[in-house]
């Protein structure tokens, strides 16, 4: 069962993730609702940093950092040059017939039913979290295990982001008219 | 200092990834703006990473990490090519409303 937390003695790490948590979700949420693409953007960003912070709580610094880089830097950017390009910045969409939002509504609801009494109820083994004490995400370490265990699947992704450069210069790019 | 899933737990971190997956598997379903669609499915990526960062921490093992990894050079090569492709759509249509993509509809 859930164990409600009693706020009054609630550590400061509890509240730091009880922040955290609300403002991800509601961002993630406003990222969907509001109407404005360039606000959405804005939105999704915030979301990606509070996630950065749930990583820097899990004291995964390494991926905090790339993941800043990685989504509020690049992938954000894309976003929001697309948007500009498109010239979506009007608040013009049309919105889907009332009974395909009612579902998706529903189907959130249930959704989120179903996953959060399934995780209740199965029960899973959590037994009392111990700490060894051994180092296991500092860079060092993630650096040997990417470099030893993961060499392959490492250089493969090097071929895929190469792949993925090439591919979308040629999809943007503009086709010339045959003549 | 201790260690957060002493104080947090990992049920909250399962929780909070599943509500976040559901957020964005409602925004695929509730919205036709192709963008947000695609910011959707950031959010779906971002909850699984997310628990995928709190099992690694849970086991003390590293490669949960590494194949987080993975999945942000994978997520970062999909966002590029799609949205080449949005691109390349809105050129052709003037839109990119999911709703008017029914060129292929019999």
């Amino acid at each position: 069962m859930i164990q409600i937390p009693d706020i009054a003695n609630a550590t400061p790490i509890q509240i730091l993730f009880c922040v955290l948590s609300v403002i991800t979700l509601a961002t993630a949420f406003l990222t969907i609702y509001s109407k404005n693409p360039i606000h959405s953007a804005i939105y999704l960003v915030i979301c990606f940093f509070s996630i950065a912070g749930h990583y820097l709580l899990l004291n995964a610094q390494f991926l905090a950092i790339v993941h800043v880089i990685v989504y509020s830097g690049a992938i954000m950017i894309l976003f929001l040059f697309t948007v500009m390009l498109m010239n979506l910045n009007k608040e013009n969409e049309v919105h889907k017939p009332r009974v395909t939002r009612l579902g998706a509504i529903v189907m959130f609801c249930l959704m989120c039913l179903v996953l959060i009494a399934i995780f209740i109820n199965s029960k899973p083994i959590v037994g009392e979290y111990v700490t060894t004490g051994e180092d296991y995400q500092s860079i060092k370490v993630l650096g040997k295990v990417l470099l030893n265990e993961y060499m392959v699947p490492f250089e493969f992704a090097s071929v895929l982001l190469l792949v993925a450069m090439i591919g979308s210069v040629l999809l943007s790019k503009k086709e010339k008219l045959e003549k | 200092m201790n260690n957060i899933l002493n104080q947090v737990g990992i049920e909250n971190y399962i929780f909070l990834s599943v509500i976040l997956f559901c957020i964005g598997v409602f925004g695929v379903l509730y919205r036709r703006n192709a963008i947000i669609v695609f910011m959707s499915i950031e959010i779906m990526l971002n909850a699984v990473n997310l628990l995928f960062v709190a099992f690694s921490t849970y086991h003390q093992d590293a490669q949960g990490q590494v194949f987080v990894f993975f999945s942000m050079a994978v997520a970062a090569a999909e966002v590029a090519v799609g949205l080449a492709i949005l691109v390349s759509i809105f050129r052709n249509m003037g839109t990119i409303d999911v709703g008017n993509l029914k060129n292929l509809k019999g």
